[in-house]
């Protein structure tokens, strides 16, 4: 298996050895791109001679002295995060031409942990999609179908991954754009607990749901990556105080005795039986490994798609009001600054983007706050106190994390509810703040991959990242 | 008969505060910087920033606040306030919108001795926007101001006239210098306000339509604009023409409010809980703490003039009416060793100097230390009364100087060394046989004229209360 | 304040994109407009869930008072960011004439 290919536990230790110097290692990523790209076109931008260089200095690091299982690694980065010097599109055309002058917090931890930032990856238009398809630059495609979607907003991210053009990458979910793609493509995707990682530097989509995390081709690499970017940053006042756990101790896949909760409504009707039976089969599994499996009910289930997508377009509403070509970006012309702004951001934003702006923007106008915005925080407390409820008897929760696997290129453009809809088990998890993984677990008979949600409490990583391995190793015994 | 008509105004001042770095960021507040060099990712509203409270600020407020009689609310957030303007980096300014950090509050003032107050409906804790300047054919901005932090005062609809506003904003700009909080400099821009303006018939239960006019930083200036718009308002009501609720600008050169051109979108601020801001929640015990810090009150300091100085009331409120004039006071009053003394001189003298040339005292050319040791010499009477106020003269055409050495200059330096002037006054009644006698048989005002011999041979400087008194014990003989 | 039922005004495409400095073509207009109601009719079932004594979950995670020190922090380097402003005029960003500012 080339470089590209491996894992980063397993690229540490021939880094470690010298089996393998990490400019060879990024050399190889930047050659699999190089041939495989121009099919799946998970990239935006390749910076090679600053990635190489930045190898060469990890290189420099190692032979000095330091160790670390990210040092001299290649990581791809989601075009929504902030890097010093590159542009910072967010899949989007307003956003061309405007170069970012700081670093992400996430983009800093890398980069002192020695991991190399290869490249952007592409993404819906400010994370507003499920498909990637809603990105300005490109289409990407499912690694392991062409004419399927990666899945979104995270697209680019997972199949990079999926695809053998990144040992790593970082995306963002805010409604399920980490595990969604993850699961389409067939990687392993986590989203943190809210506040767990730092969001300076995260172009901003729902402020109270956004996190940015690792998608990676096993559970250890997506703990390793996330022990790297987790923690408290003061640069961000919604980050959580408190050390971080030693997420390593977590991998050893022991889940005897846990008790697991599987709710009947994320097995309901709308549950494609593939994906059911792949899911099922995952979970009897983690029964085999002395889990105790138990029914769970979350009754607010229902509502989840629609408090979701009254509070992120809401947010969002105001966080994209920034966008108006006034001190960056693509400018339109206009005779005065209102005809300005509503030129560039006509010109700027595509479809999806204007559709959830307006609808946010509808749901906050005078009148409708507390019809809409107020009743909608509240519906979401009642999601939460499910999972608390839940999570009183249980260490984590089993499911599906989308409920078909990865729709046709182009399926459902015309219809923004049908798409929304897909994100039914996936937004509880934002919404309610609190950590989910997805797990390869099979793939349908036209072999597109199919994700198992691990689902935990807050600042429950450890037990997902158990639960993980746990699955993983089943996997890898079928 | 037309009716009485009434005007109801309401003011909302902001305030910059003196933190040394703006409110989300750790950019410098410092005035006058390079244009757009004081900016960063978060004031500028770049994608991926986001704002961290600068503790200081609500510091500051909460100071304020209590100066201001205000309730502190203990628990207070910030909110999202949308609309679009070129110098708004994110369209949209965090605010307080329901839950402010001050609630309440009152000002206390006096027009021409008559005491007077405005009730204030509350505090809060705001961001400051970017500055536009008029460019040729277009427009420019600089951010160096966004993000400075803004405390927005507002009172209740509870002022009628011009002078009112005049009177609330004057002592509420005393109070805020006072408190420490900010620099209080209009031609800055620390201080602005924005009037709100209706009228009705008197007894009316139902305020008129309301005007408002933006951004007012001169008090000559708000004075000005309220009393025309009061005018204007009053002239379309007996003329029968609608008043339109719109915001108006004042044109100082014309004298004129108007109507501003451009037709803007209704606003609709779609205010939400800013989802970037943790709520803030003060103890009682913070707030008795920062109480017991603050400076001196204007009040208190009053009650401490009249009872450390022995200064009679209507002095002492004069005196701390503005900080810095108390300050000078004081500052005076310990360099002349004569607090009494020292009052008169600053109340009758240098206030009167001030206001004949429009003067702030912290441009007045003699320092206190100069004017004290003036004070200490014509109490010590080294100098009388004349020649200290031509000294002072001399001290205020030179910018300040040295007190002593002007007298000696002008040759003011009085004796009171008796044996010197008993010479002089054995020469004035040698000299002047007639007056002595006329005294000796109880004419009074022949005295005055052998003093002012004795002022002659001792070219002014005997000291006259005590040549009189000696011209008294001679003849008396 | 609008009631959480049936409203016969729902939303006005054109009008709430003009809150939002969105120009719309008629094209988008009305297709956005079709879309949105469907969204806002499939919305209407949390008027269904039983939100009696709930607070509003404003905020994922129960942490106060977040404040830094009033130290000053290195601002950008101005070249930064004027190679960002779409047009610049003596170290201004340049946008066209604002006309009651």
């Amino acid at each position: 298996m080339r470089p590209a290919e491996q894992t980063i536990s397993e690229l540490a230790a021939k880094l470690a050895a010298g089996e393998l110097s990490s400019v060879q290692l990024c050399q190889d990523v930047l050659d699999a791109i190089a041939s495989k790209d121009g099919d799946i076109k998970a990239y935006v931008h390749v910076n090679a001679e600053e990635a190489l260089a930045a190898a060469a200095a990890a290189d420099q690091r190692r032979a000095d002295g330091e160790a670390g299982p990210l040092l001299g690694i290649p990581i791809g980065v989601k075009d929504l995060l902030a890097v010093t010097g590159q542009e910072t599109r967010c899949g989007s055309k307003l956003l061309e031409g405007f170069v970012s002058p700081y670093d992400a917090t996430t983009v800093s931890k890398l980069r002192e942990a020695g991991a190399i930032i290869l490249g952007r990856v592409n993404m819906d238009e400010f994370a507003m999609g499920s498909t990637t398809e809603n990105s300005a630059a490109q289409v990407t495609r499912n690694p392991a179908n062409p004419e399927h979607v990666p899945g979104g907003s995270s697209g680019g991210s997972a199949a990079a991954v999926s695809g053998g053009m990144a040992v790593a990458t970082l995306g963002s979910d805010t409604g399920g754009s980490i595990r969604q793609p993850a699961s389409f493509c067939g990687c392993v995707g986590l989203k943190p607990t809210y506040g767990l990682v730092s969001r300076y530097g995260l172009t901003a989509y729902a402020s109270s749901l956004d996190q940015v995390g690792p998608l990676t081709k096993t559970v250890a690499d997506a703990a390793t990556v996330l022990q790297a970017i987790a923690g408290h940053d003061p640069r961000d006042s919604t980050s959580l105080p408190g050390e971080v756990p030693d997420y390593s101790k977590a991998l050893d896949g022991k889940i005897e005795g846990l008790t697991l909760g599987v709710p009947a409504e994320y097995f309901a009707e709308g549950l494609d039986p593939e994906v059911e039976r792949s899911v099922r089969a995952a979970i009897a599994t983690c029964e085999a490994a002395g889990a105790t499996i138990k029914d769970v009910s979350l009754p607010n289930t229902k509502y989840a798609i629609a408090t979701y997508y009254i509070i992120a377009t809401a947010e969002a509403s105001a966080n994209l009001a920034r966008f108006d070509g006034v001190r960056y970006g693509a400018r339109k012309e206009g005779a005065d600054p209102i005809s300005m702004v509503c030129n560039t951001r006509a010109a700027g934003f595509g479809a999806e983007v204007k559709r959830r702006i307006i609808l946010g923007t509808y749901v906050l106008s005078s009148g409708y706050y507390d019809a809409y915005y107020l009743r909608a925080q509240k519906v979401r407390a009642l999601i939460r106190k499910d999972f608390d409820t839940v999570f009183a008897d249980c260490d984590a929760i089993l499911g599906p994390v989308a409920p078909t696997p990865a729709y046709k290129i182009g399926e459902n453009v015309d219809d923004p509810l049908q798409m929304y809809l897909g994100d039914i088990y996936t937004v509880p998890v934002n919404l309610a703040g609190i950590c989910g993984l997805s797990v390869p677990c099979g793939a349908s008979e036209a072999g597109l991959p199919i994700g198992l949600q691990i689902i935990g409490p807050a600042l429950g990583e450890s037990t997902i990242l158990r639960v993980g391995s746990a699955v993983e190793s089943a996997q890898s015994q079928v | 008969m037309p009716e009485e008509l009434v005007a109801t105004i309401g003011l909302e001042t902001h305030v910059q505060l003196n933190t040394q770095t703006k409110i989300w960021c750790g950019c410098s507040t410092t005035f006058g910087q390079e244009p757009n060099t004081a900016v960063c990712p978060v004031c500028l509203g770049y994608p991926g920033s986001l704002p961290v409270l600068n503790g200081e600020a609500i510091r500051k407020t909460i100071i304020a606040g209590l100066l201001l009689n205000c309730e502190i609310n203990l628990r207070n957030k910030h909110d999202r306030k949308s609309y679009f303007y070129p110098d708004m980096p994110k369209n949209y300014q965090i605010t307080q919108y329901d839950q402010p950090i001050c609630i309440g509050g009152r000002v206390d003032y006096q027009i021409e001795g008559v005491a007077g107050h405005v009730d204030l409906t509350r505090i809060h804790l705001e961001e400051d926007v970017g500055k536009n300047t008029h460019l040729a054919g277009s427009s420019g901005v600089d951010y160096n101001r966004a993000g400075t932090p803004l405390m927005e005062i507002v009172t209740e609809p509870c002022m009628h006239n011009a002078d009112e506003a005049f009177a609330y904003v004057q002592a509420l700009r005393r109070i805020l210098l006072y408190s420490g909080v900010t620099n209080g400099n209009l031609e800055q821009g620390n201080i602005r306000c924005d009037i709100n303006c209706s009228v009705a018939p008197a007894g009316a239960t139902e305020l008129g339509v309301k005007t408002e006019i933006k951004n007012m930083n001169t008090l000559k200036g708000l004075h000005r604009a309220l009393s025309y718009e009061m005018k204007r308002q009053f002239k379309c009501v007996r003329d029968g023409t609608p008043i339109v609720q719109e915001t108006r600008r004042w044109d100082d050169e014309r004298g004129v409010t108007e109507s501003m051109r451009s037709k803007e979108y209704a606003h609709d601020y779609r205010y939400l809980p800013d989802p970037d801001l943790m709520p803030i929640v003060i103890t009682t015990e913070e707030v008795e703490s920062i109480r017991a810090g603050l400076p001196e009150l204007p009040a208190d300091r009053r009650v401490r003039f009249v009872e450390a100085f022995g200064l009679p009331e209507y002095d002492a409120g004069l005196l701390v009416a503005d900080k810095a004039v108390g300050d000078y006071f004081e500052a005076t009053a310990a360099a002349a060793g004569d607090a009494k003394a020292a009052s008169n001189w600053v109340m009758n003298e240098v206030l009167r100097v001030l206001g004949e040339g429009e003067q702030e005292i912290e441009n007045f050319g003699v320092t206190p230390e100069q004017l004290g040791a003036l004070v200490k010499l014509q109490s010590d009477k080294t100098v009388s009364s004349t020649a200290a106020k031509e000294i002072f003269a001399v001290l205020l055409e030179r910018d300040g100087g040295d007190p002593k050495a002007i007298a000696e200059e002008l040759g003011k330096v009085q004796t009171s060394d008796t044996g010197a002037i008993e010479v002089f006054v054995d020469q004035a009644i040698e000299a002047n046989p007639g007056p002595a006698d006329e005294f000796r048989s109880g004419k009074e005002n022949a005295l005055q004229f052998l003093v002012g011999q004795v002022m002659r041979f001792s070219k002014g400087q005997a000291n006259p209360q005590m040549a009189s008194e000696m011209l008294r014990k001679k003849l008396g003989e | 304040m609008a009631e959480f039922s049936d409203s016969t005004e729902g939303i006005n495409v054109r009008y709430v994109a003009r809150l939002a400095r969105l120009t719309l073509t008629d094209a988008e207009a009305a297709e956005f407009q079709t879309q949105l109601e469907q969204i806002m009719g499939y919305v209407k079932q949390l008027g269904e869930a039983d939100i009696d004594g709930i607070e509003p979950m404003a905020h994922a995670i129960d942490i106060t008072n977040v404040f830094r020190a009033d130290e000053p922090r290195p601002s950008l380097d101005r070249a930064d960011v004027i190679a960002n402003f779409p047009e610049t005029a003596q170290n201004l960003v340049k946008v066209p004439k604002i006309i009651d500012g």
